[in-house]
């Protein structure tokens, strides 16, 4: 059937802020949906509360609607733009779930919307756990014994009859939250108790442990006329138990026979036209490895993030097909865009091994569990591609940046066999890595295996690999060794240190030697078709396919996998200079590792590199493609770590030079230019030793701020209110010496201003300026930003513009640039200078209509601002008030502590904007998922500190109709105010602590405040971690308290009887 | 560790370390685009003189097993592979691939730019190679390759093989016949009679059957013109299922043409359109001859599926006569059975023709 006619309008849903178990996949899939509605002809309109996407772009819908999920302002879109029709099967659970709110509150019956796609019975049939069991039944799949529990004594009952380990999972929930696995009776009470709560319906499955299984998973898709093919399988190189966003999945699966494979096949076909899916659909099973039964986990009734790996490991673009079968078509009615002679109704043949690894966030959550179970706990991951299945694992090692040498983790190397074998056992973020060290002290493939249960094919790679190093050892490096190491995927840097030289000697040696990658593509049918699309990878074999251009071309390397502190704000950046770059007639090729990402769309640049992001394969493509020059300020602290090392091998980094960037990151060098530029600073100086340190945070009087230089994110800064905490400081967080310096600066209390420009060395333009809510102190990327500013007087603005000026000039920026102030007493200080795109560089250009990142590429490549119309100093500052408020993912990580500091801890953003700060305020808390009812209980435990400061806030919410309960401390204070007030104990204390308020959710929020420490055991961390775990909202600084004071004020009527007394007498 | 080198009659040369037997040798040089079924691959007849290169790059991970091969010799002239694996995991591995070639005394050469070759392929669509460990061992003689008669002779059985059961009772004519045809209809509870490629129509008639179905094979079908004959005979008298060769067969017995494809479909992912119910399945292929869709008597049969990609046909159905044919392979292995349907369509016409006496027995 041809698309249908009798639609001409379509509202899209997104999937709003970056959490875990919802990453920049559904931008990914969003994007190719509307592109593919709006090239159908349809009028797109979108909704998505997250700024930094590039589906939120005004070129992507004909109607962008930057607005909270929720059903109200879903439903006030819905009344604007009287769509005809809604896609809601490309926006993630969030969308999935706000389509089922809609039918469900009669809205898309009101006004005539039609659900395109999948539909909702189906979705709830593949959801509702029963209903899908009952379907799996009838259809005489497999699935485990399981039972629905509605009660912890339930599912008591349940374990008992099945026995432990028990696998829990709470019923509609993003990436499996509040899931585990129970070994134990009081395992399963904990595990229930958070999941009944967290889950919208108060379910939890429990199901039989199959661990061991082999996972498996199938992308499918079918359309409306029941044809239905598989995209792509995995196979998960963990078995059955880890989650498959935590697990290192390879495709196609590496372990199963034929007769295996299509057993699954045809399951899953089964399985996707029972529930009459149209679209894509991912399936996952748990396979015996020791004979043919298998059992069906679950199955995703929309697009998910394994589709958006599928789409990347075959090139098959699910989430466009997905779309275009949404709006009538069939499978084999559209082309195969990658080689354009074929059709979408087959099924992809790869000629590779594609790996994925998740990035999980544990380098900035030290104190959290770093065990990988049913929830799910990475921020992002990356993909590599190689012809040899140790290939590929070694290149997606080495894109993760992690401080790995390959397989090898340096800590581990003292680690003894015994230790080592313990530490396998459970599946954590570095198992890896100790499976490889194992290896390395002699253990057999057979131990491993009888430890971990992790397929012996895969182990067997790991251990060629050690074996290949081993082989490197003190040898002259012979052409063969070298040749087989580099078909291995062994790095230069693992070869040069086996060999005792530099890496730049194994390069050179390597080259002479003649051995080089060469580029093959990804075509979607193993080289059976012609194909066009310029998607390639690199691998150590003859024959190159990857044709260099005529014309010009510009290397733009983008930020691999997303994190905490680099989040798919650096691939919006990514996605729009590589749009300008195209604009202005160069070829534009992107470098880049991360499967969820849009700039991994093929069809964003003119060729696509899909490689890891390190010296040598970033020189690799540049031999190859011999680019005019790298720009490197859009990707991130990823791109702009790399600058360094290809400036030493004399490649042109284009944009502001290495030299200024240095002077920049440099903590002597920058005071020495700031001074120079008559800019003020706070004072700070730069230690590398701890007595050091200690005399310099004396010169300059605590508290100060400290951190190791080179930082992202935040990461390991600091501040320290006294000599003993900044001991403490030195001996946990940073190893100082003279090649890691440690800086110390005055900590200024005051309010934290942002400042993002462009410059071509001429002209500076300042889009804006943002104003954080939250003082310094709190990270910037922690922070609430309002744009345009509210607080600054004319005076104060005008020396912001004058010392952003001058630190763009005196810097030489070329292109972006991020400044971060701080002002204290009308005076305006300078805390630092990032020469690149910074995380607001989408949140600014969407609010001020300047395309920024495209602006700084044209002056990156030469052009004038002035020629686009832009002049020096401060654009015009729009009327409407926007914020952008932080996301956390503080439930998925069990022992965070979830208070703000100078270290990142936020995952995502959302956008609110209105006329006013307050309504704005309003709309990006909500966005940002807390829940704000506006009558209730607040609980209040704050610091001595801050007893003051506190009380206006509690005088509001008690006048808005709260009910205030505080602990002992802060009731007194509160009672001295006449303000009522009831107490609860503290923790420890006898029955009905705080601790029982929270659990119970007696309380809607949780204002905490406390003196420095970061020790878990403290009461304090209980207290947070006891509201994020029950849902309630925990503000931890007085700024967000009084942020949320604001937006609740204009959300609350203040009821009150009429003064009586007085009277005439 | 020796190096071989698989030698184009276009020119071209590509190395690889030498697997399997020690012999050199020689044949049409083909790719497969399927992941996953090595095994079923190596032990397909239809390769019989063929060179298979595997376009997936690891070969050998799960090794092989005593329940996955399609026949009990391995016919294919040699393989070529990107990146052998000869420490299998899985837990029905009984050999490795290297092995396997030992024994069956089939050379290959892994280490292949196997992405390279097939593009070379398909640039000069049809391609002879040799495969050899120095140039001393390329011979002319080594360049002969068996006629098509030669390969049937060779891969098909010599004696008549009968599977006994309660079902329709079908003679399957082996032109090289995979063993899932013959599970396939074993499993509809079939009883299935093996015989030669040239078996007459009177010795067929005398084994009274319910259904013929002519095999797969290898080769160019207009080798065995002289059978077409016998062939159009017994269609004519019989239900009757054509599956890959013998479809083409069937197609020239009724005076249709075949002609080479450029490079063959060999695959387990070629969509095929049903023109009945405009449905798309996805086929397991091997074949490098295709029946001319212009050629067909248009009176006498209706195409039955065409191939999504190249429009070419896919199978056939007699108007009048319960004879189809498919192009494909519905008994898959490796690949998918989506068309599993095709025999159990095939099977109810055997069974409505009926009066079978081995049904009794």
């Amino acid at each position: 059937m041809p698309k249908r006619n009798d639609i001409k309008k379509i509202l899209v849903i997104g999937s709003g802020p970056i959490v875990i178990g919802q990453a920049a996949e559904f931008d990914y899939s969003g994007s190719q949906a509307c592109q593919a509605l709006r090239a159908e002809g349809y009028e797109v309109a979108l909704i998505n509360s997250n700024p930094a996407t590039i589906m939120t772009d005004e070129t992507v819908a004909d109607h962008v609607y930057i607005e909270p999920l929720t059903i109200e302002s879903v439903a006030r879109v819905i009344r604007i733009e009287r769509p005809d029709a809604l896609l809601a099967t490309l926006g993630g659970q969030t969308g999935l779930n706000l389509a089922m709110e809609l039918s469900e509150a009669g809205i898309l019956t009101e006004y005539g919307v039609e659900l395109l796609g999948t539909d909702l019975d189906a979705i709830q049939q593949a959801e509702d756990r029963e209903k899908f069991r009952a379907l799996m039944n009838e259809l005489a799949e497999p699935v485990p014994p399981s039972e629905i529990v509605h009660t912890l004594d339930e599912s008591l009952k349940f374990a008992n009859q099945i026995g432990y380990p028990v696998i829990v999972r709470p019923a509609y929930t993003l990436g499996g939250t509040g899931g585990g696995i129970a070994e134990s009776e009081e395992q399963l009470r904990e595990i229930v108790a958070s999941g009944l709560s967290l889950s919208p319906v108060g379910q939890c499955l429990l199901e039989k442990s199959i661990a061991g299984f082999k996972e498996i998973e199938y992308e499918v898709m079918r359309d409306a006329n029941d044809q239905a093919i598989v995209v792509c399988n995995m196979e998960n190189f963990d078995p059955v138990g880890v989650h498959t966003g935590d697990s290192i999945v390879v495709a196609p699966s590496q372990t199963m026979t034929d007769r295996e494979y299509q057993i699954l096949r045809n399951a899953s076909l089964k399985v996707i036209r029972a529930l009459g899916i149209e679209g894509g659909c991912n399936v996952q099973f748990a396979l015996d490895p020791l004979s043919e039964d298998y059992y069906i986990i679950e199955v995703n009734p929309r697009v998910s993030r394994s589709s958006a790996l599928a789409s990347k490991a075959t090139g098959y673009p699910i989430a466009k097909l997905s779309a275009r079968i949404a709006c009538g078509y069939h499978l084999d009615e559209c082309e195969n865009p990658i080689t354009k002679t074929t059709y979408a109704s087959f099924e992809p043949a790869l000629d590779y091994v594609v790996t994925k690894i998740p990035r999980w966030p544990f380098d900035k959550f030290e104190a959290a569990n770093r065990q990988l179970g049913t929830q799910m706990k990475a921020t992002g991951e990356v993909m590599s591609i190689g012809r040899t299945f140790t290939e590929s694992l070694l290149k997606a090692v080495r894109s993760l940046e992690l401080p790995t040498l390959d397989l090898q983790m340096i800590s581990q190397e003292k680690v003894n066999t015994e230790e080592l074998l313990k530490r396998i056992e459970t599946a954590d973020d570095e198992r890896l890595f100790f499976l490889a060290e194992a290896f390395r002290k002699g253990v057999s493939v057979e131990t491993l295996f009888e430890r971990t249960n992790i397929d012996r094919f895969f182990l067997q790679a790991i251990e060629d690999v050690i074996q290949i190093e081993n082989g490197l050892e003190n040898e002259p490096l012979s052409y063969e060794k070298l040749k087989e190491a580099k078909e291995n995927g062994v790095s230069d840097q693992m070869i040069a240190k086996r060999q005792g030289k530099t890496e730049r000697e194994v390069r050179n040696e390597r080259v002479a030697l003649g051995i080089r990658p060469v580029y093959k593509m990804v075509d979607t049918c193993a080289g059976e078709f012609v194909s066009y699309t310029p998607y390639y990878y690199g691998t150590y074999e003859e024959e190159n396919e990857s044709i260099v251009a005529p014309r010009p071309r510009i290397l733009v390397l983008g930020s691999g996998p997303i994190r905490i502190g680099q989040g798919i704000e650096f691939d919006y950046a990514t996605v729009h200079t590589v749009q300008a770059i195209r604009e202005s007639g160069y070829e534009a090729i992107i470098m880049n590792n991360n499967p969820e990402t849009v700039s991994t769309d093929f069809e964003i640049s003119d060729k696509l590199y899909f490689e890891p992001l390190t010296t040598e394969d970033v020189l690799n493509v540049i031999d190859h493609e011999q680019p005019e020059g790298v720009i490197v300020q859009f990707g991130g602290q990823t791109a702009i770590n790399l600058a360094e090392q290809l400036a030493a091998y004399d490649i042109p980094i284009l944009g502001t030079n290495l030299e200024d960037m240095n002077r920049a990151e440099d903590r002597d060098e920058f005071e020495q230019t700031v001074t120079k530029l008559e800019v003020l600073q706070p004072k700070g100086s730069t230690a590398t030793s701890v007595e050091g340190a200690i005399k310099i945070a004396n010169d300059i009087g605590y508290p100060v701020l400290v951190r190791p230089s080179y930082v992202l994110g935040g990461r390991a800064m600091e501040i320290v209110h006294h000599e003993e905490e900044l001991l403490r400081y030195m001996n946990r967080a940073v190893k100082i010496n003279d090649q890691h310096p440690v800086l110390i600066d005055r900590y200024l209390t005051g309010k934290e201003i942002e400042v993002d420009a462009i410059s071509d060395g001429d002209t500076v333009c300042i889009p804006g300026i943002m104003e954080h809510i939250e003082r310094a102190g709190v990270h910037s990327g922690d922070s609430i930003a309002v744009f345009p500013t509210q607080t600054l007087s004319d005076e104060v603005k005008q020396q912001v513009v004058d010392a952003t000026i001058r630190l763009a000039k005196g810097f030489h920026i070329k292109g972006l640039m991020n400044i971060q102030f701080v002002i204290a007493n009308e005076q305006v200080y300078v805390l630092e200078v990032n020469p690149r795109a910074s995380r607001t560089v989408p949140f600014l250009s969407k609010m001020t209509g300047v395309p920024m990142a495209k602006l700084a590429t044209k002056a990156i490549l030469g052009e004038s601002l002035t020629q686009y119309g832009y002049s020096t100093g401060l654009i015009e500052q729009p009327d409407r008030v926007a914020v952008k408020v932080p996301v956390f993912s503080f439930a998925k990580l069990r022992d965070v502590d979830i208070s703000l500091g100078p270290e990142m801890k936020s995952t995502g953003e959302v956008l609110g904007q209105d006329s006013t700060l307050s309504k704005a305020l309003y709309k990006g808390l909500i966005a940002s998922g807390m829940d704000i009812p506006t009558h209730g209980s607040v609980l209040f435990t704050v610091a001595d500190a801050d007893k003051e400061e506190v009380i206006p806030y509690v005088r509001k919410f008690h006048k808005m109709g709260f009910d205030i309960v505080a602990t002992d401390g802060t009731s007194k204070r509160i009672q001295e105010e006449g303000i009522p007030v009831t107490s609860v104990n503290k923790i420890g204390e006898a029955n009905g602590s705080l601790l029982d308020v929270i659990r119970k959710q007696d309380v809607q929020f949780v204002i905490n405040t406390f003196t420095r420490g970061k020790q878990p055991a403290r009461d304090g961390f209980k207290i947070r971690r006891a509201a994020v775990e029950n849902g309630i909202v925990c503000l931890t600084s007085l700024d967000t308290c009084r942020a949320l004071v604001d937006a609740l004020d204009i959300m609350t009527f203040q009821t009150q009887p009429l003064k009586t007394g007085g009277g005439v007498e | 560790m020796t190096e071989g080198y698989l030698q184009l009659e276009t020119g071209e040369t590509f190395t690889g370390t030498w697997i399997g037997s020690e012999a050199a040798t020689s044949g049409e040089v083909v790719f497969n685009t399927s992941m996953t079924g090595y095994q079923e691959m190596m032990t397909d007849p239809s390769y019989a003189g063929q060179i298979l290169t595997f376009c997936y790059p690891l070969i050998g991970n799960y090794g092989l097993n005593q329940a996955d091969n399609e026949s009990i010799k391995t016919s294919l002239s040699g393989v070529i592979i990107s990146d052998v694996c000869d420490v299998p995991s899985h837990y029905s591995a009984t050999k490795s691939v290297s092995d396997q070639l030992k024994e069956a005394g089939v050379p290959g050469l892994t280490g292949v730019d196997t992405r390279a070759l097939v593009k070379t392929i398909r640039k000069h669509h049809t391609v002879k190679g040799v495969l050899v460990k120095s140039s001393s061992q390329v011979t002319d003689e080594l360049w002969q390759q068996p006629s098509t008669e030669q390969l049937v002779q060779r891969v098909s059985t010599q004696k008549v093989q009968t599977f006994s059961a309660d079902g329709a009772h079908i003679v399957l004519i082996d032109y090289g016949y995979k063993k899932s045809i013959l599970d396939a209809l074993m499993e509809k509870g079939c009883s299935v009679s093996i015989v030669p490629y040239d078996y007459r129509f009177e010795q067929i008639e005398a084994m009274n059957p319910d259904g013929v179905i002519f095999s797969n094979g290898p080769g160019d079908p207009m080798g065995l013109v002289d059978q077409l004959t016998n062939i159009r005979k017994v269609a004519e008298t019989y239900p009757t299922l054509g599956i890959c060769f013998g479809h083409q067969l069937i197609a020239l017995a009724f005076g249709a043409r075949t002609e080479k494809l450029p490079y063959g479909h060999r695959g387990a992912n070629h969509p095929v359109k049903e023109t009945k119910t405009g449905r798309v399945h996805m086929t397991s292929q091997n074949h490098g001859y295709v029946v001319a869709s212009e050629t067909i008597d248009e009176h006498a049969f209706d195409v039955s599926f065409y191939n999504i990609n190249d429009g070419t046909v896919e199978g056939m159905t007699h108007k009048r006569l319960p004879v189809q044919s498919v192009q494909f392979h519905p008994e898959a292995h490796p690949g998918p059975s989506d068309t599993e349907y095709v025999f159990e369509a095939f099977i109810q016409q055997a069974n409505a023709a009926g009066g079978s006496v081995y049904a009794k027995v």
